[in-house]
């Protein structure tokens, strides 16, 4: 079907404005191309897609970036700074080797992504825009193939063992600018098991993708904190292909963000996987726009697999939260394990909370639900609370982080759990402070 | 310490007036006792002192220590030294019972001023004053009053009401839901606290509670009103005929 003109006209422009990727390998280059076909064949987004109708993707389709002022948190120390890690950072999108430890950690084989697309054999060859192409059936994502096709910068790791430390993305805004694209690929061979870490807001917009591929056996987890900065906005995909008995864990914090749109598109390809996905988000439209989306695609296309989705999110002063998540189970996939629980907490009435939760199933023998809930704080707590001597203030909070727990518990490691729950703490805390 | 004038109280919703002119006064070191059938308004009088929403007054006044009651916020009353013990205690998942008491404790020390506890001077402290009522480290550590049985509940509160040391100490139907060792347990718990500087009214429905927790004072209350005050004789005579006799007597 041919694209509508405006459509046509939004995708050309954005195209036109990006740089084409320096010379590649020859597969990497083909790769690039396809991907480039792929966004013109389905075009950029619009408010008018069914899929992005509760989120307008204007902002991340325009040909610059929106302005977002760099926001300082000052006296506060950085997320993970306790939790023994391979520390990679990255300013405005570009990789900064002084402040990055080296590339080299005992089970993994770890490179940059421009070096990998430079060698004529890399087994990123199988990766890089493998999962993102299979991605866009049945839904169009657009941007991600628009990110297969220009990202600039990013990490590849091939995890061969249980890698004790966990990889850590610290991605850094300095530019009010700037607009990041980067890309990263994981592959966790059989029976290993890997953990990436990501913090910060990386740029004014960012656009980020990560194709994870786990073999039979693997491990695959990972947390995420995004910047702070008000006016900053995000578009992220994550791809994963899950095998036999392995296992795809994933938690982000959200707090602030003008706009942020994280997908996870994840196919359970083998027996017994289980992927959990789980999302916090507390969100003040006081100072600026607060607008967070979360899009969830799980497929089950084996037996016996399990998929967990919890998403939260706390909302107040016109602040706007986003939840689309589909468990597609295909004839084959019986005793599926689906689940799905998406709640909005309003501290007022003039913030808002849109939920499309959906369930696809064409196994006859599967066990899948899904809920989701719009609700105030409880008066009642909240007036024992108070009758203990708790003011308003902290006692609303106490709530807040009780009503966020469940997506916090989803993350399995203890250090990573406390350090997420004190960030959330010392952030209410400096709240009510003002 | 407590001092109740001729207070009016309706439901903010309805039109609907629920207290009708109560007079009552509890004075430091004495424990008065509220009985009345149900209906007579002996919870709302509780909600209103403590500051809960949905009630609005309509005359009359109430205050602790000299201190406008009616005019403070709910957390403003608990540091000035009132404390209500809930006939339903509120279960809140996702908050710790630790953190709880912990973040309450250092709320009231705060607005007195003073410095707040660490914690492990909290720990002594709140662990000593566990004992005492049988609470076990486990109902420390679980979600405020999730998955508590009723006797869990309710010593849970003599727990806060310990810990806090209030000035003036409101049992909303502490008796309610508990078996008779429960009620020994809690009552006990209750003794412990009484001295000469603090007041307790302690609501009621049955004489059994002040077989443990001996008042000084006892007063029937009926649609809105205290309608007679007695000793603890009173309550052995509700015990015996109900309610009828007293409200004929009066009426």
């Amino acid at each position: 079907m041919a694209l509508a003109q405006a459509k046509l006209d939004l995708t050309e422009t954005r195209l036109a404005e990006l740089p084409p990727p320096s010379a590649e390998a020859v597969w990497a280059t083909e790769a690039r191309a396809a991907a480039v076909a792929r966004v013109r064949a389905m075009g950029l987004p619009t408010r008018r897609d069914e899929y992005w109708k509760f989120t307008d993707p204007a902002t991340l389709t325009q040909a610059a970036a929106p302005r977002a002022a760099v926001f300082e948190a000052e006296g506060e120390t950085p997320l993970y700074t306790d939790i023994d890690r391979l520390k990679l950072v990255f300013v405005d999108g570009v990789f900064d080797p002084e402040q990055s430890d080296d590339l080299a950690l005992e089970g993994v084989e770890i490179e940059h992504l421009s070096d990998a697309l430079n060698k004529d054999i890399h087994w990123a060859r199988d990766l890089f825009g493998v999962l993102e192409a299979r991605g866009q059936d049945p839904v169009d994502r657009p941007l991600a193939a628009l990110n297969t096709g220009f990202a600039t910068d990013g990490i590849v790791i091939r995890a061969t063992a249980k890698v004790e430390k966990p990889i850590s993305f610290v991605y850094l805004h300095r530019a009010d600018t700037s607009d990041a694209t980067m890309h990263h690929l994981v592959r966790v061979e059989s029976g290993a098991e890997v953990t990436v870490l990501e913090n910060g807001p990386a740029a004014a917009r960012f656009n980020k993708c990560m194709e994870i591929d786990v073999a039979d056996g693997g491990a695959f987890h990972h947390v995420r904190a995004q910047g702070r900065d008000h006016e900053r906005r995000a578009v992220t995909h994550m791809f994963a292909r899950l095998g036999a008995g392995s296992a795809y864990k994933s938690f982000s914090l959200t707090a602030n963000g003008a706009m942020t749109r994280n997908e996870h598109v994840i196919e359970l390809t083998g027996d017994d996987a289980i992927a959990h996905v789980a999302g916090a988000a507390m969100g003040d439209g006081a100072n600026a726009p607060f607008h967070h989306d979360d899009t969830v695609f799980v497929t089950h296309d084996a037996q016996r697999c399990e998929s967990r989705q919890v998403f939260k999110k706390v909302l107040r002063n016109g602040a706007e939260g986003v939840f689309q998540g589909k468990i597609l189970v295909k004839p084959d996939a019986q005793k599926t394990d689906g689940y799905q629980i998406s709640q909005a907490l309003l501290l007022d009435e003039d913030s808002s909370f849109q939920a499309k939760p959906e369930l696809e199933i064409y196994a006859d023998d599967v066990q899948c639900s899904h809920g989701s809930t719009t609700g105030a704080i409880d008066e009642t707590a909240l007036y024992y609370l108070r009758s203990r001597g708790v003011p308003e203030s902290e006692a609303t909070d106490l709530l807040v982080l009780a009503f966020l727990a469940e997506a916090i518990d989803e993350i399995e490691d203890p250090r990573l759990q406390d350090d997420i729950r004190s960030r959330l703490d010392q952030w209410l805390s400096r709240r009510r402070r003002g | 310490m407590l001092e109740i004038k001729n207070l009016h109280v309706k439901l903010e919703e309805e039109d609907k007036q629920i207290l009708k002119g109560v007079d009552l006064t509890v004075e430091a070191g004495k424990v008065h006792a509220i009985m009345g059938p149900n209906g007579s308004g002996k919870s709302t009088l509780s909600y209103v002192l403590s500051g809960r929403d949905g009630y609005t007054v309509t005359d009359g006044a109430a205050t602790l220590g000299g201190a406008d009651l009616l005019d403070m916020d709910p957390e403003e009353r608990a540091a000035a030294g009132l404390f209500l013990a809930f006939q339903y205690p509120v279960e809140i998942p996702g908050v710790g019972n630790m953190t709880f008491l912990r973040t309450a404790l250092n709320a009231q020390r705060k607005a007195r001023g003073e410095e707040e506890i660490s914690a492990g001077d909290f720990l002594k402290l709140i662990r000593a004053k566990a004992k005492d009522l049988q609470i076990d480290a486990d109902m420390l550590k679980r979600p405020v009053n999730v998955g508590f049985s009723g006797g869990e509940k309710k010593r849970n509160e003599i727990l806060q009401m310990a810990l806090l040391e209030p000035k003036m100490c409101i049992l909303d139907e502490t008796d309610s839901g508990l078996d008779v060792d429960a009620m020994k347990l809690v009552s006990e718990g209750v003794n412990a606290l009484r001295d000469e500087g603090r007041g307790f009214l302690v609501i009621t429905h049955y004489q059994r509670l002040l077989d443990h927790i001996r008042p000084d004072v006892v007063h029937i209350m009926s649609d809105g009103r205290i309608v007679k005050t007695g000793g603890p004789e009173l309550a052995l005579e509700v015990e015996k005929n109900g309610y009828a006799d007293i409200l004929e007597e009066v009426a």
